[in-house]
């Protein structure tokens, strides 16, 4: 069994542990033996550090050894989107503004991994700022699909769902603010749910737009990311955001909640645009969830049409905010031919923000300015409510809604950077959520001809993350998609 | 919101970041497609609609005024780009 350690779910090592069958090093040791193999290939790291991560995974055995395991993560490593800050580690945010930071502290979802005795392991790439959906945006590299190198993981946490489909990590942490978990998920064949607005704290998750931005699980199975969120939700009295709500038991949930659910089919999910394919992989998991008993209602998001244009505004205004703080004083990348103060900020920001990054803070700055703010900002904050009261009266009539995750498998590299307008249009199916707060999960659910990854979208009611799981999970239970994995 | 292109230079002289003549007029057009794209939203009638902010109403979240441990300022200053004396160095702004 050597060989596929590092195909092992984050349950199954747990177990594994649990029976002193391995021990924690011995599974971050085969962490990092597969990602030295494979990671000039697939690109998912930016960086590791490997002597931090065997330490805490020999600390973990010795916790094991005193009686003293802290839970099913103890001793499991987990990656970590180059967004989170980890104490004593880098954090670039895969941009060059960032490029010497170094974390003071740990965010709050670290803390409660660490907390819970799991290993960070490695800042994994993503698009700068986590600003794009292919990983292209990352001044560092551009990390490969592990299904075919030659197209794109998704993005913005294209590393994070890379690197589980790769084996280079059993589950990951990333961050979703218009699909950045479940897009890559998606087009890597893994599991990646963004949960409800506010379930996660997102003190020390880089601000990129804060009315949006939620923190989430990558996994090889629905199990797997219910484990991680367990780990991280919760309130968090450093996040004002944050939620006061009581956290069930993910996993035992999973085995009770056995439905059978009432299932939307949002009809703009399905129009032009869609591949044929992904149809009909979506189609076939319709069709099964009928099969299970399930009452399938067909249900309209009439606002659906304009969720791209209304995030476009609403993101980028938040981001021209929040990356304001990148001024060359305090923290970050300082120009060396500034003559004065103000010089300063322009020569540093031009010199630290990729292209994509000024491109919306700039679109940002513009709806926001005098003039505009009316048509554009506020414009933009009403249809939202008009997006999110479409999904309200959906939920009085079901319980969750089935959709596609992506409009296509995988994209070529380079084929949309030229575009930004069409790279947007990537994120047309997973943008409402954020915009609604609503928690979303994609799972595999097939392939494509030339062997590319479908993903299903579920969609659910606010903090209703347990009934996601069970719904997620009986599609899961009656097919193998999760447990096929790339060639490398 | 008919948009006449964006003054890329009063934007970006906003924003504070020093451009290119290549970026300025790439960015132009690129920022000109998708605001066209944005105009969609011209045809959604939102009268009597109120904006949302954020997903969740949210409620000011009060805590007692006491003090509390805080980051060292040794600690704080490890990522500035110059520090002295407890304090990080910036070109003058006053003469």
């Amino acid at each position: 069994m050597a060989e596929s350690l590092y195909y092992r779910t984050a349950a199954e090592l747990s177990r594994a542990l649990e029976s002193k069958e391995l021990s924690s090093e011995e599974i971050v040791r085969s962490v990092i033996e597969r990602t030295r193999a494979v990671d000039d290939k697939v690109s998912a790291f930016i960086s590791f550090d490997e002597g931090d991560a065997l330490e805490r995974a020999r600390a973990s055995d010795r916790r094991r050894a005193e009686g003293k395991a802290l839970g099913p993560l103890d001793g499991i490593p987990v990656g970590i989107k180059d967004v989170l800050a980890v104490e004593g580690q880098p954090l670039t945010c895969a941009s060059r503004m960032l490029g010497k930071f170094v974390s003071p502290y740990d965010a709050t979802a670290i803390a409660r991994l660490k907390a819970a005795g799991a290993v960070p392991w490695g800042r994994l790439n993503m698009d700068e700022f986590a600003m794009g959906s292919s990983t292209e945006n990352s001044s560092v590299k551009t990390t490969s699909n592990p299904w075919n190198t030659d197209c794109i993981p998704g993005g913005s946490s294209g590393g994070s769902a890379a690197c589980v489909a790769a084996g280079e990590a059993p589950i990951s942490l990333g961050s979703d603010t218009g699909g950045s978990i479940r897009q890559p998920a998606a087009l890597c064949g893994v599991v990646g749910m963004k949960p409800t607005y506010g379930l996660v704290s997102r003190y020390g998750l880089v601000a990129f737009a804060s009315s949006l931005d939620q923190i989430g699980p990558f996994a090889h199975t629905v199990e797997d990311a219910a484990i991680l969120l367990q780990a991280v939700a919760g309130h968090d009295d450093r996040d004002s955001s944050s939620y006061r709500t009581d956290i069930p038991d993910y996993r035992k949930e999973l085995s009770s909640r056995k439905g059978p659910w009432k299932l939307g089919i949002p009809k703009e999910y399905f129009g032009e645009g869609l591949d044929p394919e992904v149809a009909r992989a979506i189609e076939a998991a319709i069709d099964f969830y009928r099969g299970e008993g399930c009452e399938i209602v067909d249900v309209s998001l009439p606002h659906t049409e304009h969720a791209v244009g209304v995030y476009y505004i609403i993101a980028t205004a938040e981001a021209s905010s929040n990356l304001a703080r990148y001024d060359g004083v305090r923290y970050s990348h300082r120009s060396a031919e500034a003559t004065d103060a103000i010089d300063l900020y322009f020569k540093s920001r031009a010199e630290g923000f990729g292209p994509e990054v000024k491109r919306r803070v700039i679109l940002g700055t513009y709806v926001l300015s005098s003039g505009y703010y009316d048509a554009y900002y506020l414009k933009a904050q009403k249809v939202r409510t008009l997006i999110r009261r479409d999904f309200l009266q959906a939920y009085e009539k079901v319980d969750a809604l089935l959709t596609p995750t992506t409009p296509s498998p995988a994209f070529r590299k380079g084929e949309k950077t030229d575009d930004p307008l069409q790279m947007y249009l990537s994120d047309i199916f997973t943008i409402s959520a954020n915009l609604a707060g609503i928690p979303g999960i994609s799972i595999p659910c097939g392939f494509s001809e030339s062997g590319l990854p479908i993903g299903l979208q579920i969609l659910g009611q606010p903090f209703q993350e347990a009934d996601l799981f069970a719904i997620a999970r009986r599609f899961e239970q009656a097919h193998d998609y999760h447990t096929r994995h790339p060639s490398l | 919101m008919a948009h006449d292109g964006i003054d890329i230079d009063y934007v970006a002289n906003l924003a504070r970041i020093a451009l290119t003549d290549e970026e300025k007029e790439r960015f132009s057009g690129q920022l000109g497609q998708v605001l066209e794209y944005i105009e969609k939203l011209d045809t959604v009638d939102v009268s009597g609609v109120e904006p949302t902010a954020h997903a969740f109403p949210l409620e000011n979240v009060w805590r007692d005024d006491k003090a509390e441990p805080a980051m060292p300022v040794e600690v704080a200053l490890k990522n500035a780009p110059a520090a002295r004396q407890n304090m990080i160095v910036v070109p003058k702004v006053v003469e």
